[in-house]
């Protein structure tokens, strides 16, 4: 389970839309809240990909330390991340699942003509051969 | 003892703790003591044969290891190795939601799925893909018919015309019995015969500003077999808006050009030819004919081309230009670069909407009122009210052989400038050729030089036999 407020999704589907038809990606930070993965700040990165960014997303190394760095200046944790999926589902690709890192969230936003639709969030099994779904908390109000 | 910082998904196997000390003089020597200290990191950073997974950074300061010497690469005792997750996905490709093949698909394209470029992940690539075909003419029939048989599973075609006898010495979709009926109906007929698996999608429309994006926008490759310039800007603008490929042809007497044309990956049409050549002055094929088989050279090079690009294999023609010349059997290439000032495709484009390629072209709308144009119909009245006018033919002396106006005054084109002194600025003059192109350009050239009272005839020697003499051959 993660927790999402409306306000954070709404960061995240606006980020979808605006780079539709090419996919978005971003880094969830928070903290756990009574356990619950509890997403504080949806920060846009920027999607390195030279070529075929309507179909992948690639988070370049330094950027990813640099969010982690902003975790710990800010005492939060990297939970995750998010990208978009334009004009296809929000269900993870296997592609997904290859370079998935255990311990994170995928949070997967179907973007639809250009339009943000559905918003799915997945973890990595310990044995790496499947994404399972979990639920997405929206309503919770995260401070 | 140097120290590795573990990112957040890794911390859990090392008992929650951000960095572990790890002996060893070297990055492989400290990433073994790293998974000898906690076993279950091994499979989240090393494959089955042992090698540092893909997605797995492994930074000495600011330094990717595998920039400097890999495993091998020597550390001293207070240095700091950062494992950096690369974070990677992306919505499924069409190798992931391809079709699956029937046992009968199974066997059509046993000759495909035994090459293992091709094989069963290509052969359900080709079935997923939507090619486009603008014209069902000359180079649409070879792209269309190998098209359906290589198993592309949704085929357009966009194409308004009928079928008329001249279209049979090269448009091999269509066949004797076939003349007058539409392009499409047979095209269709044709290619559900030659593969019943492909889903033909028939576009009854002139391709234009108003639809070219709405019908674009479903394909995933467009080709271009059509044979006048509005349409080839027009193809290629609306492909460079909506990001597609655009495999291109064109045809005339023995020689042939192709390209792929993607603005992603290279130049466009408009790179390579920023504005169209003034009207009349490339003839079309209709006005210069054109070997029947030339179009299957090319039209094949195209459907090859397009194949490719589905299958993601070889090297496309993107960036280069095939020029074709049949006679010396000759196939040369050209580099075609990006125009950094290109209006549609370049880094600081204006364009961002289809415009009128009509007007681009400088083709207007016949003009009924014209001082300088004249209907068949005028010059029979002309004629047979008896009229003191001169009638020049500027069509070549080998066309003149085949049919002929009677009466008419005969100076090709190319030869006009050096034989004006033959007519006479005070005499009413009607120029005609074939269709009417080359004649507008003798009229435009015979004005400028003192001949006002020069008119072009709408249609040339084809109107006149379609719509007043019959017994005048149409060629």
């Amino acid at each position: 389970m993660i927790a999402l407020d409306e306000a954070r999704a709404a960061v995240i589907r606006e980020h979808g839309r605006r780079t539709y038809p090419e996919e978005c990606c971003g880094a969830l930070l928070g903290r756990f809240v009574d356990g619950i993965a509890t997403v504080e700040a949806a920060r846009a990165i920027a999607n390195v990909r030279e070529d075929g960014r309507r179909r992948r997303f690639l988070v370049d190394p330094r950027d990813y330390l640099e969010v982690e760095r902003e975790a710990d200046r800010q005492g939060l944790t990297v939970l995750g991340f998010y990208h978009s999926h334009p004009d296809h589902p929000a269900a993870p690709s296997d592609f997904d699942r290859r370079h998935a890192w255990p311990n994170l969230h995928y949070v997967i936003v179907a973007v639809e003509a250009g339009v943000p639709r559905e918003m799915t969030s997945w973890l990595l099994s310990e044995d790496r051969s499947i994404m399972r779904e979990e639920s997405i908390l929206l309503a919770r109000r995260t401070a | 003892m140097p120290k590795i910082a573990l990112p957040t998904p890794l911390r859990p196997y090392a008992g929650g703790r951000d960095a572990v000390d790890a002996a060893g003089a070297t990055v492989g020597e400290v990433l073994a003591e790293l998974t000898a200290q906690h076993p279950t990191l091994q499979r989240h950073l090393f494959d089955e044969a042992g090698r540092l997974r893909s997605f797995v950074n492994v930074y000495k300061g600011d330094e990717d290891v595998r920039f400097l010497q890999g495993p091998a690469t020597p550390l001293q005792e207070h240095d700091t190795l950062f494992i950096v997750p690369s974070i990677a996905g992306g919505a499924p490709t069409t190798e992931e939601t391809a079709p699956a093949l029937s046992h009968d698909e199974i066997r059509r394209y046993s000759r495909h799925l035994i090459i293992p470029e091709v094989g069963l992940s290509g052969q359900r690539k080709l079935k997923g893909a939507k090619v486009l075909c603008v014209g069902a003419g000359g180079l649409g029939s070879p792209l269309s018919l190998y098209l359906a048989a290589a198993g592309v599973g949704t085929l357009g075609i966009v194409d308004f015309d009928v079928v008329d006898d001249s279209n049979l010495q090269r448009q091999i979709l269509h066949g004797t019995r076939d003349v007058g009926r539409k392009k499409l109906v047979s095209a269709e007929e044709r290619l559900r015969d030659i593969n019943p698996h492909v889903r033909v999608v028939p576009h009854e429309t002139r391709l234009s500003s108003a639809n070219a994006l709405e019908i674009l926008r479903d394909y995933d490759v467009i080709a271009d077999g059509t044979d006048n310039f509005p349409t080839r800007y027009l193809v290629n603008d609306a492909c460079v808006l909506l990001g597609k490929p655009n495999v291109y042809a064109s045809i005339y007497r023995f020689e042939g050009q192709a390209s792929v044309f993607f603005a992603e990956k290279g130049p466009c049409y408009r790179c390579l030819y920023r504005e169209p050549p003034p009207p009349g002055l490339v003839p079309s094929c209709a006005e210069g004919g054109v070997l029947g088989i030339l179009p299957g050279l090319l039209g094949v090079i195209q459907a090859t081309e397009t194949v490719k690009l589905i299958l993601g294999i070889g090297e496309p023609l993107i960036g280069r230009l095939l020029l074709v010349d049949a006679l010396g059997l000759q196939f040369r290439e050209l580099k075609l670069r990006k125009d950094p000032d290109c209006v549609l495709c370049g880094p600081h484009a204006t364009q961002r909407t289809l415009i009128d390629y009509d007007q681009f072209c400088g083709i207007g709308p016949a003009d009924p009122g014209s001082t300088t144009d004249m209907t068949v119909e005028e010059l029979k009245a002309k004629l047979d009210r008896g009229d003191a006018f001169v009638l020049l033919d500027v069509r070549e002396p080998h066309e003149v052989e085949i049919a002929a106006i009677p009466g008419a005054v005969h100076i090709p084109l190319r030869q006009l400038p050096e034989h004006l002194d033959r007519l006479d600025p005070a005499e009413d003059l009607v120029v005609h050729c074939k269709m009417g192109p080359r004649s507008a350009r003798a009229v435009k050239l015979l004005r400028e030089a003192g001949f006002t009272r020069a008119r072009n005839l709408t249609g040339g020697i084809d109107a006149w036999a379609e719509r007043i003499d019959p017994s005048v051959p149409r060629y």
